[in-house]
């Protein structure tokens, strides 16, 4: 650990960003203080100059998905569109620490997905090739050389879902989820951005077939441009302006256990047992599964899905029998038929929206944000999210990425 | 976990359904010759309504048959009784 700030103090943190009111009109507004927005206003300010600029938050900073997610790093996408912007964002995460000037605690302890039937071992060996030419990391590993690499992985083959391989990215890792948010907010506010806590966006105020400002529970702001990055939330803030989206809200569900002793040195997933799991620096376990079939905005889900995560997981890893689950909680997540974001702008002037990043956004925040903030300081989308549009739901030209992307994040 | 009423089988826990997402919506007609827009939104675009939702829910590991029913995606209490509804057909 470098001598970096770190933000262990209460007081501290406190310190870290100011508790400006709001003003009147902004350049942009920003709407949700949560990774992606607080990216989004850092690399406006930074790459773009735009410095007036203000991110709503109706909750607090990084409360809602950003310190809910279970802060894996990964790039090993199939698709040409998602692995550029994902390794993009990869390469972001390797710098940020210096970038900040802050500890984000990255960590690149590799990244394994697990292949349990003929099918995974097809469709993971593809996407390791698929990486390969996209000059990403990528490694196959037989069952034996797993084994070696997680020595309390489970390669019986008398199991329900036998481990027959798996891919490993060394690049993948884990990050501190709130070190991440609080240093993008420090970074941002210490260039002027202002960031308001507990002002909840209610409406929009226009002009004609422009968006001129929003209207807050903090009165009303006029911006010259206002950028959606609400996640679950996006829909209720679309429906606002009569604007559909191909999004569905539903709870991605999360747990920790414990403060165990290190033995797990890696992140473990599997898209087809529906379990991930690392282990935090201070010892917990820190699991996830897959979403909750239904729509919700409760943040809460059902616990046939704790009990099947748990279940595979013990299958996997039989060592974890004995550990005993902590704490359970859940994010509303904002998941895309095609398990890829949406990030440009909306048949409405002056109005962007960044959405669709379902149970895998922690990963994209630094790209996400970079990219976003081109998009809104040109009018243009970057190179990068130029795939990722709203009328690929029209040209029918999606970026299936429910393999690389499934539950597993 | 939600208790599911099934019009023939009676209460059951949601492991045993399937959730089929919005109910209500219709294919567009073989024969009408549908837009872009109208394909578009079958496929692709459902509401998401934060409050009541109208969904549909299959007994998969019991009867196999549709229903539908009316829940709170705040509360998760279902507001309404099941309905019997069709595979294709809302």
């Amino acid at each position: 650990m470098s001598g970096r700030r770190q933000p262990l103090d209460p007081h501290l943190v406190e310190r870290l960003w100011r508790t400006p009111a709001p003003k009147p009109a902004y350049d942009v507004v920003v709407v949700g203080a949560g990774g992606h927005g607080l990216s989004t206003a850092y690399y406006l300010a930074k790459n773009h100059g735009i410095t007036n600029v203000a991110v709503l938050e109706r909750g607090w900073l990084g409360g809602g998905n950003m310190g809910r997610n279970t802060t894996v790093v990964r790039s090993n996408y199939l698709w040409d569109q998602s692995a550029a912007i994902y390794e993009f964002s990869l390469k972001l995460w390797e710098s940020l620490e210096d970038e900040l000037d802050f500890d984000v605690l990255l960590s690149q302890r590799g990244v394994v997905a697990l292949a349990h039937s003929t099918h995974d071992v097809r469709e993971i060996k593809r996407r390791v090739s698929a990486n390969h030419a996209n000059g990403i990391d990528a490694e196959w590993l037989e069952p034996a050389e797993l084994k070696r690499f997680v020595p309390i992985i489970n390669i019986s083959p008398e199991v329900r879902y036998p481990v027959l391989g798996g891919s490993l990215q060394r690049r993948g890792g884990i990050a501190r989820h709130d070190h991440v948010a609080w240093g993008y907010a420090h970074a941002a506010d210490r260039m002027g951005v202002d960031i308001i806590q507990n002002c909840e966006v209610t409406d929009f105020l226009r002009d004609g077939d422009r968006i001129t400002g929003v209207q807050t529970t903090r009165g009303p702001i006029a911006a010259g441009n206002v950028a959606l990055a609400a996640a679950g939330h996006t829909s209720t803030l679309a429906d606002r302006l009569g604007i559909r989206l191909p999004i569905q809200s539903h709870p991605l569900q999360a747990l920790v256990s414990e403060l165990i002793e290190p033995f797990l040195d890696t992140v473990i997933m599997s898209n087809t047992v529906h379990v991930y799991v690392s282990q935090a620096d201070k010892g917990e376990l820190v699991m996830g599964a897959g979403i909750d079939a239904f729509n919700s905005y409760a943040q809460r889900g059902s616990f046939l899905i704790i009990e099947r995560m748990l279940a595979a997981a013990i299958e996997l890893f039989p060592i974890f029998s004995q550990v005993r689950v902590l704490r359970t909680w859940a994010g509303i997540v904002d998941v895309c038929p095609d398990a890829s974001p949406i990030i440009g702008p909306l048949p409405l002037g002056n109005l962007y929206v960044n959405t669709g990043w379902g149970t895998g956004g922690f990963k994209a925040t630094p790209a996400s944000g970079w990219v976003y903030a081109h998009t809104i300081a040109t009018g243009q989308p970057h190179e990068l999210n130029a795939p990722f549009q709203l009328d690929r739901f029209r040209s029918g030209a999606l970026v299936d990425e429910h393999g690389a992307a499934g539950v597993a994040h | 976990m939600l208790l599911i009423s099934c019009p023939w089988c009676g209460p059951r826990e949601e492991i045993e359904f399937r959730n089929g997402g919005e109910a209500g919506v219709a294919a567009p007609e073989p024969d009408a010759e549908p837009t872009t827009d109208e394909i578009s939104g079958f496929l692709f675009f459902r509401s998401n309504p934060k409050g009541s939702f109208h969904e549909r829910w299959n007994h998969s590991h019991g009867c196999r048959r549709w229903v539908s029913l009316t829940r709170s995606t705040i509360t998760h209490e279902i507001e309404s009784e099941s309905q019997p509804t069709g595979r294709f057909r809302p």
